[in-house]
């Protein structure tokens, strides 16, 4: 199935998305890797459902506008957008970043969502449980501990390692520190009010998890009402890419319950 | 030309075997390492040669703020600046710099740096720093903030120098309701304001910048950059802003060894300078010296372009080949800082006369050298041994 790029403003801001697919609308929140590179999950995923992936401001096509300070600010643009395209009931799947991105609109408004899956996501703190600092190590660092496998993390970190200092990963890691440095990765107010989520949720975690610990996991589940959880054995911190095949079975079986 | 000696004040007695142990001597490095006692001792023998460079003649005695590491012994320079306030009686002290920007609310370092100039009557000299990349993991700032933080914290100190208080601040980062410094700084309008940088276009430009004019200083780079980035600040201000900078705008900074012969030299700076390098310098990864937004991806691409020229750059005869340091016996030295002042016109110099491991013995001996063979030369130079500047036909990068 077909993506195409497109462009909407929203809130006088440039937002660049890719499109593809028929049905039930779906909004994929991607992580910091961002999407240059455009997992094979979203053409699966594109074959039953209107996949609908923008670039996050500060990624990919998608500039950064002078007032967007937080995922705060993500949240009701991303809140926008949905009414903007006029998605109705439709299926949040947000990754690490995306996956806090989807919480911060899903306590906000829940008008237009049907539901929620995220993957491993960002967001939260629990003490003693400490995320990897994706900033303080490097690239290519970062890219092999994202996996659970030894070679996949190899290649990935080999492949991270040749394009760090290409304008747009610059531009990438500018935006992943602008929404996750301070403090790392979690707003300390949103654990307070997921109770507010009323959609069904389903939590996706490796067991192998060396970014965010798997411990994240049932911590998520105990703040968000009726949340499954669903862990994966052997895999790391992208499950929708190590272990894409468990990950879309585990959200068929919840997305058309 | 004036002349200022320059101390990092690193803990000189680490255990140089960390380098197989520890990535880095930043922010990794624990804290156990530090000995108190022998702390006790570096600190007050640091001092003491600062303030005999005092008496020697040197034009003032600079320090420098870094955090959780053994590169450097001074969170906060302004302990060791006040330190010196009473007992430096003739020379300016000099902080390059306090990162305002790192904190929550600079006005505190403005009160303190007020205090400094009012008890020395006038005689500091104020780095704005935006703190080297690995400050914003060891104070915790988000480096993509730095330089709008750094600007308004700026803002906000200079108005608080000068304007008359009680006035509200109203910034993006900083918003305070009542400012209203006591004291207000000796010097008028304000103390000189210096721009220490690793020759980042933006503060280049900032610094540049006919509204401050301030001084902008090289330090620790090899000659091709110093070269580049001087050379630059007085293209930005005839170029983009239609000024002749004045050479006492421009400073260089560079760790200095002498001792009878060059290879006398050598031989006696050759573990310390190379420990500094090799030891006390290294980070544990690239992210750590230059994390995200710390600079503009444009800057980030010239910097990391010549870092690479620089790679494998650990021996002292590599050091002093690319211009690092400047090391050999006082005529060669003062043939070198000569040649490089007529070049580049730079009317401050800073010189490290301690570095990395080396012990008083040494450093006291370097100091005593250079104050009485290299010092009173460099102290003649004058604008008018400078070749002077010519605008290249091309902008600059």
């Amino acid at each position: 199935m077909p993506f195409q790029s497109q462009t909407i403003e929203i809130n006088g801001s440039k937002l660049a998305f890719q499109r593809g697919g028929k049905g039930e609308p779906l909004l994929f929140l991607h992580g910091t890797e961002g999407l240059s590179q455009r997992p094979q999950f979203l053409d699966d995923l594109a074959a039953k459902y209107d996949v609908i992936a923008p670039d996050h401001p500060g990624y990919g096509q998608s500039p950064t506008p002078e007032w967007m300070d937080d995922v705060s600010d993500l949240a009701y643009t991303y809140l926008d957008l949905m009414k903007a395209l006029d998605l109705r009931a439709a299926h949040i799947v947000g990754h690490s970043l995306g996956g806090w991105i989807a919480l911060e609109m899903a306590v906000r408004s829940q008008e237009r969502i049907g539901d929620l899956t995220l993957l491993a996501p960002a967001g939260i703190h629990v003490k003693g449980q400490q995320k990897a600092d994706i900033f303080m190590i490097d690239p290519d660092e970062q890219a092999r501990l994202a996996y659970a496998d030894d070679k996949l993390g190899a290649a990935a970190a080999e492949e991270a390692n040749a394009v760090k200092y290409q304008d747009i990963a610059i531009r990438e890691r500018i935006a992943s520190a602008r929404f996750g440095w301070k403090p790392r990765f979690y707003n300390p107010r949103l654990g307070r009010w997921l109770h507010r989520i009323e959609v069904p949720a389903l939590l996706i975690w490796g067991d192998s998890d060396r970014i965010f610990p798997p411990a994240y996991g049932p911590a998520f589940q105990a703040l968000i009402p009726g949340a499954e959880l669903v862990t994966l054995k052997n895999c790391g911190h992208l499950p929708h890419v190590e272990k894409r095949l468990e990950t879309l079975a585990a959200m068929q079986t919840f997305m058309t319950r | 030309m004036k002349v200022m000696v320059f101390y990092l004040m690193p803990y000189a007695d680490l255990d140089q075997g960390i380098k197989d142990k520890y990535r880095s001597a930043w922010i990794v490095l624990p804290n156990t390492y530090f000995d108190p006692v022998k702390g006790h001792a570096l600190y007050n023998r640091y001092l003491d040669e600062l303030e005999l460079c005092d008496e020697l003649g040197f034009d003032g005695v600079c320090v420098n703020e870094h955090h959780q590491t053994a590169y450097g012994m001074m969170p906060s320079p302004v302990v060791t600046a006040s330190a010196l306030a009473r007992s430096i009686k003739k020379g300016r002290i000099a902080i390059l710099g306090n990162a305002f920007c790192l904190r929550e609310n600079p006005l505190t370092l403005a009160e303190e740096h007020a205090m400094i100039d009012v008890i020395t009557g006038g005689r500091l000299i104020s780095g704005f720093v935006r703190g080297v990349g690995s400050e914003y993991f060891s104070l915790g700032q988000n480096p993509v903030y730095s330089l709008e933080r750094h600007q308004e914290a700026h803002d906000l100190v200079v108005r608080a120098w000068t304007e008359p208080g009680p006035f509200a601040f109203e910034g993006k980062h900083y918003h305070f309701e009542y400012v209203n410094l006591w004291p207000r700084p000796f010097q008028q309008p304000h103390p000189p304001i210096w721009c220490p940088s690793m020759g980042s276009r933006e503060t280049i430009e900032w610094a540049a910048h006919p509204h401050r004019k301030y001084v902008y200083l090289q330090n620790f780079s090899p000659r091709v950059a110093v070269g580049k980035y001087l050379n630059l600040y007085r293209e930005i201000a005839q170029r983009q802003y239609g000024y002749e900078a004045a050479s006492d705008r421009i400073g260089y900074g560079a760790p200095v060894y002498l001792a009878a012969t060059d290879q006398q030299a050598i031989d006696e700076a050759r573990p310390h300078i190379e420990s500094l390098f090799n030891v006390f310098l290294p980070k544990f990864s690239e992210m750590m010296f230059y994390p995200p937004g710390y600079m503009s991806p444009e800057s980030l691409l010239n910097v990391m372009q010549l870092k690479k020229a620089n790679a494998g750059g650990v021996k002292i005869e590599a050091l002093i080949e690319r211009g690092i340091i400047f090391c050999g016996s006082p005529e060669t030295v003062r043939a070198q800082i000569t040649e490089a002042h007529a070049d580049l016109g730079f009317q401050e110099f800073l010189c490290m006369l301690q570095f990395g491991s080396m012990p008083a013995e040494l450093s006291v001996k370097n100091i005593r050298l250079f104050a009485s063979e290299v010092l009173p030369a460099l102290q003649g130079l004058n604008v008018g041994d400078y070749r002077g500047f010519e605008l290249p036909k091309q902008a600059a990068e």
